[in-house]
């Protein structure tokens, strides 16, 4: 039975990694292919299957005048509007966060838990109904297809997510930690910066993770709010057309896209695994 | 200047959390709060602190309004039942963190930790992380950032509940040295427990505190020895005191076809139904005693409790040596009728072995 367990778990995790893995592998080595390796038939290991060469990485920095595929600056609108919307996002949720699990709001019938799930409930939504309230806002405050515009979209849609894990983490933080740093002498705002929010690094990370990512692969606000002056990377992409950008530049942009989400995913694994509460409660 | 508090209130909910308190605590002495679990001990200590507001009440400290001063600015320190510190920080700067944020001098404050880990005998652990420290040196940590900032109200809230059997009795003697050498005239020191060992050892001024209500205010002796109400009785004993329904006849304590010879401190009392009040540990195995049947027998340490039952009367024992015993074993037993109490039919005091009375 244990063997046999043994046997059929690496078994599934090899068969679900490969599963994974597999297009992303694809991906990378048709990016270095020029185009007999890639009408050549399946040839998978550079230099021996096929001669790599860098044509479709190089596409990526040209002019679309000069044959490129002009992702520069979708690219960078994409990850400004990506950082900076999870950023606000961050802060308001943590303020709105700490508020929520440390002090008890009423009116009327409006508790505490009530105004949490009301910033989840924004995410309960299909998005489609928010896109016409969103289009029709935009438009009256001139905001349609600007960076700006999609900035308070996104914080809208990222905040909520922000709220969510941070209400969740200050709930495991004890209160009597604060309650040490007050009778410690810090103010409730001293508090919160010297003592709580140190402690809070790891719900940080794991709400900004999620931001970014919900972030930055978001197409549907990206493409019904901007139209020619404005280009986020994921409408850039899928604009791209097989028939006329060729398959090796079109797996390059594919995996240039997905970097950020890699880096994000490693420097999250590095910290989730280093930090934790235990020690200040037993 | 000492710290007053008159008919303090805290009704959150259902129930008080504090019922009409009021209390006198001077400079240079230790209170304890004893009382058993949801009396209100830490309601009380929190509230002393600033962390509660009362609904109504008032809280002087030398000659200010304490309700109106924030906690950050009232000079406490306050030691949780739970090792609370800060994990962010490592020894040293948990240690330090009360004074950091009264801006001292750096100098300063390296020598005052160093001196503070030193009274709780941490010196050496400055660069730990709070997590790497056993239960015991995490409570020393924060006993240590109590006792740093030589507060004027230092507040500990059963320190020494969550620790196991020996550092217990171990940090205990250490509470009792740091106590007596380490504070000066100037500060008032409140200790909550549930344990009333440990309320006695301490040796202060105890305050028997039950469902939000003071009971007794007295010095340890004088609530050991003359418990002002069957309540009191039960709080302030461990375990709790054995009392049973017995009536006075012919110069006879009478109960469950008991009869023992009326001791001289009960032969003044008026009433003839009373509630008799004995400590565990005066009742002693005698082969010339009254048989009873064995409900439980516990070994604690080197005791041996027995839970023992005859009729009605239910009543538990500590002999002073480990003996093993079955359920339902019949034992003999004797009572020390010099050390026994009464309490009248209400449950307050009518005769101890100490002269008290309070009917």
């Amino acid at each position: 039975m244990g063997k046999l367990y043994k046997i059929l778990k690496y078994f599934f995790i090899t068969f679900w990694a490969v599963f994974v893995v597999a297009p992303f592998l694809w991906a990378l080595t048709t990016s270095f292919k020029d185009f007999n390796s890639v009408n050549g038939g399946a040839t998978y290991i550079p230099w021996v299957d096929f001669e790599p060469k860098l044509e479709g990485w190089r596409v990526l920095i040209k002019s679309p005048a000069n044959g490129g595929v002009d992702i520069i600056e979708p690219y960078f609108n994409s990850l400004f509007v990506t950082c900076t919307a999870s950023l606000i996002s961050i802060i308001l949720g943590t303020l709105s966060a700490y508020a929520l699990s440390r002090f008890t709001f009423k009116a009327g019938f409006v508790k505490n838990n009530d105004i949490t799930f009301f910033f989840i409930s924004q995410r309960i939504m299909p998005p489609i109904v928010l896109s016409i309230p969103f289009f029709l806002f935009l438009g009256a405050i001139n905001l349609l297809d600007s960076l700006i515009g999609l900035i308070v979209v996104y914080i809208v849609l990222l905040m909520p997510i922000a709220v969510w894990i941070m209400v969740d983490f200050f709930n495991k933080v004890p209160r009597e930690i604060d309650e040490t740093a007050l009778i410690d002498g810090c103010n409730p705002y001293q508090a919160f910066f010297k003592v709580v929010l140190p402690n809070s690094i790891p719900g940080l990370i794991v709400a900004g993770m999620f931001c970014i990512i919900f972030g930055w692969i978001d197409f549907f606000f990206a493409f019904i709010l901007t139209f020619t002056e404005v280009q986020l990377l994921p409408v850039k992409i899928v604009a791209l057309n097989s028939s006329i950008t060729p398959w090796w530049s079109l797996s390059a942009s594919a995996l240039i896209s997905v970097a950020p989400l890699i880096i994000v995913a490693f420097v999250v694994e590095r910290y989730l695994s280093k930090g934790n509460l235990s020690g200040a409660i037993k | 200047m000492n710290l007053v508090a008159e008919n303090l209130s805290y009704k959150p909910d259902e129930q008080f959390h504090l019922d009409e308190v009021s209390f006198d605590f001077k400079k240079g002495n230790i209170y304890t709060i004893l009382g058993r679990t949801l009396s209100g001990k830490t309601t009380l200590l929190k509230t002393i602190a600033g962390l509660l507001t009362p609904d109504t009440g008032s809280m002087h400290f030398e000659d200010k309004n304490f309700l109106k001063v924030p906690v950050w600015e009232r000079n406490i320190a306050m030691v949780y039942q739970q090792f609370i510190n800060y994990p962010h920080l490592n020894v040293f700067e948990n240690v330090a963190f009360p004074l950091k944020q009264r801006k001292v001098d750096d100098q300063v404050i390296s020598d005052e930790v160093t001196k503070s880990l030193k009274s709780v005998g941490l010196e050496g652990y400055e660069n730990r992380k709070i997590q790497e420290l056993s239960g015991g040196q995490q409570q020393r940590v924060s006993l240590a950032r109590s006792l740093v900032k030589n507060a004027k109200i230092l507040l500990l809230d059963e320190p020494l509940v969550n620790l196991d059997y020996k550092l217990r009795e171990q940090l205990r003697e250490e509470f009792k040295n740091i106590f007596s050498q380490g504070l000066s005239e100037d500060s008032i020191v409140v200790f909550s427990t549930t344990d009333p060992r440990e309320a006695m050892e301490l040796n202060g001024e105890v305050i028997v505190l039950d469902e939000g209500k003071v009971l007794q205010v007295g010095p340890a002796k004088e609530i050991f020895e003359n418990p002002k109400t069957l309540k009191v009785a039960e709080i302030s004993n461990d375990p709790p005191m054995n009392i049973l329904k017995a009536i006075i006849q012919e110069n006879k304590i009478i109960f469950e076809e008991i009869k023992v010879d009326l001791p001289s401190h009960l032969s003044n009392l008026k009433e003839k139904n009373f509630n008799l009040g004995i400590r565990a540990s005066d009742i002693e195995l005698s082969d010339s005693g009254f048989e009873f049947e064995v409900e439980l027998a516990e070994i604690s340490g080197s005791e041996t409790l027995l839970h023992l039952k005859r009729g009605n009367a239910r009543i538990i024992t500590s002999i002073e040596e480990v003996l093993n015993f079955n359920i339902q074993d019949r034992v003999k037993i004797n009572f020390n009728a010099n050390k026994v109490y009464a309490f009248n039919e209400d449950g307050v005091l009518a005769s101890s072995p100490f002269g008290g009375s309070y009917v």
